[in-house]
C-alpha cells in the first residue's frame, strides 16, 4: 500500500504541488506524490494551505515562470520560497 | 472492461439515433410564449416545458444560432415528441419543420389570433396524445458505440486537473477506441494549452480550423476585456478552489480528452457532428450554455467533472457529475454521481476511475436518474452572440 499523500505533483519538473487533504497547517511535515514518476517526496510547508491550493516545491524568483503539468502556467510576481502558498497574491497569468 | 461487448437499453428513433430518455417537450420559440408553454406542461403530466428569455428581434448569425439550438434540442434523441409554441406562425413553423426531419411527432401552435387560452387548450390536447404515444415506446438493446457523449467541466479546482478530468480522459480514450461519438469545447478555457489541442488534431486542415476558432474567440476577449479576466475566467469559485491562472485551468481542462483521442473535426455552436470520433465545438465555457449546446448538437449523455461543486443539470440530457475533491464530496454529496476521491489517496488508479465512470454511464443510459435529474436541475440556457435589433 502506497503512503497516502498530503499533496500531489504532476511531474518532477514542476514548480508546484497541490494540497489534496483538508487542514494543512504551517510547519507540518508533508508527504507528496509525484504522479508521473510515481515517487514520494517529503518536506515542510511554510503556510496554512486549504485543500486544492498549491505549494511551491522549489524556490521561485520574482518574474520566473511557474511550471505545472510540465507547462508554463504563468509568472511569479514576488519571490516565493519552497513550501510557501502560491496563488493569485504572488502569481499571475501571462495571457490576457 | 471490453466496451465492444457492452450494451444499453435505449430508445432508437426513426432517424437511427439512440436516446436514453423519452421526454415530450413543450418548446417556446420566444420569451413571450413561455407562459403558454408552461401552462401546457402544467396541464399535461409527462411533458416538460423549456422556457428561455430570447427569440425576439434577433438577426443574422445570432438568429441562426437561436434556430439551430431550438431545432437541435427538439431533434435530440432523448426527446420523443415536441410541441412548439410561438407568438406567430412563421418562425414557429420554421422550428417545427427543422424537427420534422427526424420523423418524430412534432406540432406547432401560435398565439396571435388565438390568444393564450385557445393556444393552451389546443396544444394541451395534442401534447396528451404525444405522451400516450411516447409512453408506449419500448427501450431496446443497443451497442455502447451508439451513445453520443459530451463533456465539459465546471467550478473546477486543482483536483479537477489531477483527478476528475483525467477520469473523463481515461473513459474518453476507451470510448474513442470503441467508435463512440464524443465532444468537448470551451474555447477560452484552452488558453495556455491550445497548442496541445492543436497537436492532437488529426489533419493539418482540422488543425487550421481549430486554430481559427481559438484565435477568433481570443480576439473577442481582447476586444471586450477590462482586466485580466481574473474572477471571470478563472471564475471566483475556481480561484477559491486554488486555481491561479487561466493557463493552469486550461491544462487541467484538457485532461478530459485523454491521452490517445485525436480531434477528428470541429463544429460551430449547436452543430451536429457528421461521424464518430472526437469533435471540438467552439463554445462558451459557462456550464449551462455549453451543456445546452451539446444537447442541441445531439449528445445524449454528458460527463461533468467538478472540483468545487457546480450543480448544473440539463432538461433533456442526463449530466453525470464526477469529483475527486474530498471536501466537495463531504459537503455536497447529493450532487455527485461518481466519487473518484480515491485517486488522490492512491487507492485507485486512473484506469479504475475511468471504468467506474463507464459503469455509471451504462447505468445512466439504462435509466438511472443522475443527481442533477433527481434534484430538478434543468438549466436551459441559449447562447447569444450579440444584441437584438
Amino acid at each position: 500500500m502506497s503512503q497516502k499523500p498530503d499533496f500531489v505533483v504532476h511531474d518532477e519538473g514542476d514548480s508546484v504541488g497541490v494540497v489534496v487533504v483538508e487542514g494543512i497547517k504551517a510547519g507540518q511535515e508533508l508527504v507528496g506524490w509525484v504522479m508521473d514518476q510515481d515517487r514520494t517526496i517529503n518536506f515542510t510547508v511554510k503556510n496554512d494551505i486549504p485543500i486544492g491550493h498549491k505549494l511551491t516545491i522549489r524556490d521561485i524568483e520574482e518574474g520566473e515562470t511557474v511550471i505545472k503539468y510540465s507547462v508554463d502556467i504563468g509568472r511569479a510576481i514576488a519571490p516565493i520560497a519552497q513550501g510557501e502558498h502560491l496563488h493569485v497574491h504572488n502569481a499571475k497569468t501571462k495571457r490576457w | 472492461m471490453d466496451l465492444k461487448k457492452e450494451t444499453f437499453l435505449g430508445y432508437r428513433r426513426d432517424n437511427g439515433r439512440v436516446g436514453v430518455r423519452n421526454h415530450v417537450i413543450v418548446l417556446p420559440v420566444d420569451d413571450i410564449s413561455n407562459a403558454a408553454a408552461e401552462a401546457v406542461a402544467n396541464n399535461v403530466k409527462g411533458t416538460l416545458a423549456l422556457p428561455h428569455p430570447y427569440g425576439r428581434l434577433q438577426f443574422g448569425e445570432d438568429l441562426d444560432l437561436h434556430f439551430r439550438t431550438l431545432i437541435g434540442t427538439g431533434c435530440n434523441p432523448n426527446v420523443a415528441a415536441v410541441i412548439v409554441i410561438g407568438i406567430e406562425p412563421g418562425w414557429t413553423g420554421r422550428v417545427v419543420e427543422g424537427i420534422q426531419a427526424t420523423g418524430k411527432p412534432v406540432e406547432g401552435f401560435w398565439i396571435e389570433q388565438n390568444g393564450d387560452h385557445n393556444t393552451i387548450a389546443n396544444a394541451s390536447r395534442r401534447a396528451k396524445e404525444f405522451v400516450h404515444q411516447a409512453t408506449e415506446l419500448q427501450r431496446e438493446r443497443c451497442p455502447l458505440s451508439d451513445l453520443w457523449i459530451s463533456t465539459k467541466c465546471g467550478e473546477s479546482d486543482t483536483t479537477s486537473g489531477c483527478g476528475a478530468n483525467p477520469t473523463v480522459g481515461n473513459a474518453f480514450d476507451k470510448l474513442y477506441a470503441n467508435g463512440n461519438t464524443l465532444l468537448f469545447g470551451e474555447t477560452s478555457e484552452l488558453t495556455g494549452g491550445e497548442h496541445l489541442v492543436a497537436e492532437r488534431c488529426r489533419t493539418p486542415e482540422i488543425r487550421a480550423e481549430f486554430q481559427a476558432m481559438f484565435d477568433r474567440y481570443s480576439a473577442m476577449i481582447d476586444r471586450w476585456k477590462t482586466n485580466d479576466l481574473s474572477e471571470s475566467q478563472p471564475t471566483k469559485g475556481n480561484i477559491e478552489g486554488g486555481l491561479t491562472t487561466i493557463e493552469e485551468k486550461a491544462l487541467g481542462n484538457i485532461q478530459k480528452i485523454g491521452k490517445q483521442c485525436q480531434v477528428d473535426g470541429v463544429l460551430d455552436k449547436a452543430e451536429a457532428p457528421t461521424g464518430n470520433g472526437l469533435w471540438f465545438m467552439d463554445s462558451s465555457s459557462a456550464a449551462a450554455e455549453m451543456v445546452t449546446l451539446c444537447a442541441a448538437a445531439g449528445f445524449a449523455v454528458h460527463f461533468f467533472p467538478t472540483g468545487q461543486g457546480n450543480v448544473i443539470g440539463n432538461p433533456i440530457v442526463p449530466v453525470i457529475k464526477i469529483t475527486a475533491n474530498s471536501r466537495t464530496l463531504r459537503t455536497m454529496s447529493e450532487h455527485i454521481d461518481v466519487d473518484v476521491t480515491g485517486l488522490l489517496r492512491r487507492e485507485i488508479n486512473p484506469d479504475q476511475a475511468g471504468d467506474a465512470l463507464l459503469d455509471m454511464t451504462l447505468r445512466t443510459a439504462n435509466g438511472r436518474n443522475t443527481a442533477a435529474e433527481v434534484l430538478g436541475h434543468r438549466e436551459f440556457v441559449l447562447t447569444r452572440l450579440f444584441e437584438s435589433a
